[in-house]
């Protein structure tokens, strides 16, 4: 247990640090979830065209965003393994005595770095427009450990699809393909009592769904969890369970 | 078998090693014996399997029949054990050029499991070793491509291992960083008594540095000896591209497929 947690938090520690040397990259990703609340929450608020309970729209999809700005920055995660897949760092991961369980691990805990800065970024912007979130300890702590766990789900099943797919071009493609429908299939900007009921099937299996649902819980003045969050909490452990298994099988046959 | 004493000897032992990747063997039924100590040279026209030997030795790839001992442990029933008494040196230079040269090197003693307390007397020794003391916290897109490659070489000495491979160790560098890690690489087999495995299609640098070499030819093995003796078996005139020529089936430049030539362009590039 001891050596599982030097060598993920090696990993983990290193991309940290590239992280804060050169944030450019996390500030433009935070950019696309300021444009859909101040744009598109803002216009369908006002249309008052989806009927959301107590809560209004835009408190209602703010945490729908911010499950959709952890999917979108983990999703593309895939890339850069491809990418050190190509230069070599993979292969001398890999040599390395360094468990395979770790060295998964530790990449998704790094994902969890950026998801918990979109998570910064959507509090300021909740802050400045008004939305009612939630200001105790226990929510906040409970909203980050929820964004590490989506961020960590989401990066290792994008690490998956790359172990499959092993180059760049054939990863854009589906790694597009994936993540708009994962959004919409969700109840992450609208409920799914709107939804047609073979769309609220697929949404019902859709991680991003549960993950959507315990953030309304946690974040949001009123807001209902459907299933109760820690249920969702659940839900999500099991899943990111499975796929780090799938994940330290497939990420050795990277450099085959 | 009664090899277990010569075994002991030997840093790497393969026995009809063999992979296949569909219809193509790679690497067919292959018996070499490297011994302890020196420096052993595996050359080859690109697609001769040279990779695909190192690959399987370093635990990347498993065989598909045969098997080989390295460090007198199996590849495939003792993988774990083989890495932590390696060290590694990919085609690619494959350092970290958004991390300095000492946390890439820190990364590597972590994962390598070195107690904290010798953790930075062995960095301050390999860089030391290297010639990288002064620019040890500079970040490593600023170095040369030599230097990068002393790094991952500091970098893939840190734990000590009993047999260093490298793949194309001096591809791209100019001669005197060429000249520099073969240097380094002499250091490292005297002071160390490390085995150092290399493969090359660098004919000047297999004859400078390699104490053995091995040639292979579509997968197998075409001839193993010093390269003085290699020389002499062809002619009192042969050179070592004569050699190359002759027992790699054809010029130095035949072979190799579009992803040769686009990695080795790659790595050109990130050189200049």
């Amino acid at each position: 247990m001891d050596r599982f947690f030097r060598e993920s938090s090696a990993v983990a520690e290193v991309e940290l640090i590239k992280l804060v040397r050169d944030p450019t990259e996390l500030l433009s990703r935070a950019v696309q979830p300021v444009l859909w609340l101040v744009v598109f929450g803002q216009v369908l608020a006002h249309v008052h065209g989806i009927y959301t309970g107590e809560v209004g729209y835009l408190a209602f999809i703010t945490p729908g965003i911010l499950a959709q700005s952890v999917l979108f920055s983990a999703i593309f995660y895939g890339i850069a393994v491809i990418w050190e897949r190509d230069l070599g760092v993979v292969h001398k991961l890999l040599v390395s005595p360094a468990r395979r369980s770790s060295l998964v691990f530790g990449k998704a805990v790094s994902a969890g770095f950026r998801g918990v800065v979109q998570a910064v970024v959507i509090y300021l912007v909740a802050l400045v427009m008004h939305i009612p979130v939630r200001h105790e300890l226990r929510a906040i702590v409970g909203v980050l450990a929820l964004v590490l766990l989506g961020s960590g789900l989401f990066s290792t099943f994008s690490l998956i699809i790359a172990c499959i797919v092993k180059t760049r071009e054939r990863f854009m493609g589906i790694g597009q393909l994936l993540t708009m429908p994962l959004f919409f299939a969700s109840n992450a900007i609208y409920p799914l009592e709107l939804m047609p009921g073979w769309l609220r099937i697929v949404a019902q299996v859709n991680p991003l769904t549960y993950l959507v649902d315990a953030l309304r819980a946690l974040m949001i003045v009123g807001g209902e969890s459907v299933r109760g969050y820690p249920v969702d909490f659940a839900v999500l452990l099991a899943v990111f369970g499975v796929l780090l298994m799938v994940a330290v099988r497939l990420y050795p046959t990277l450099v085959e | 078998m009664n090899t277990t004493i010569d075994s002991d000897r030997l840093a790497v032992k393969t026995t009809e090693l063999t992979r296949r990747f569909g219809d193509l063997t790679a690497v067919d039924h292959v018996d070499l014996e490297i011994p302890s100590g020196g420096i052993f040279g595996l050359l080859g026209s690109n697609g001769a399997g040279k990779s695909t030997v190192i690959k399987m030795l370093t635990t990347l790839l498993a065989p598909t029949s045969g098997t080989a001992e390295v460090g007198g442990f199996d590849i495939i029933k003792d993988p774990a054990k083989i890495r932590g008494r390696i060290g590694y040196v990919p085609q690619l230079l494959s350092a970290d050029g958004a991390l300095t040269g000492y946390e890439n090197l820190l990364l590597s003693a972590k994962l390598y499991g070195l107690p904290r307390p010798e953790r930075s007397a062995r960095i301050g020794e390999a860089l030391t070793l290297m010639g990288l003391t002064d620019s040890a916290r500079k970040l490593v897109k600023t170095y040369s491509g030599g230097m990068i490659r002393r790094l991952e070489l500091a970098q893939a000495m840190l734990h000590r291992p009993a047999i260093l491979f490298l793949d194309e160790p001096t591809m791209g560098l100019d001669p005197v960083a060429r000249h520099a890690v073969w240097d380094r690489l002499q250091d490292l087999r005297r002071d160390y008594g490390m085995t150092v495995l290399i493969t090359t299609h660098d004919m000047e640098e297999a004859e400078a540095l390699c104490d053995e070499l091995a040639i292979m030819h579509t997968g197998r093995i075409a001839v193993v000896g010093k390269p003085a003796e290699l020389r002499t078996r062809l002619g009192a005139s042969a050179t070592m591209d004569d050699v190359f020529a002759h027992y790699a089936g054809g010029g130095i430049s035949e072979g190799g497929d579009f992803r040769d030539a686009v990695q080795a362009r790659r790595t050109a590039r990130r050189l200049s």
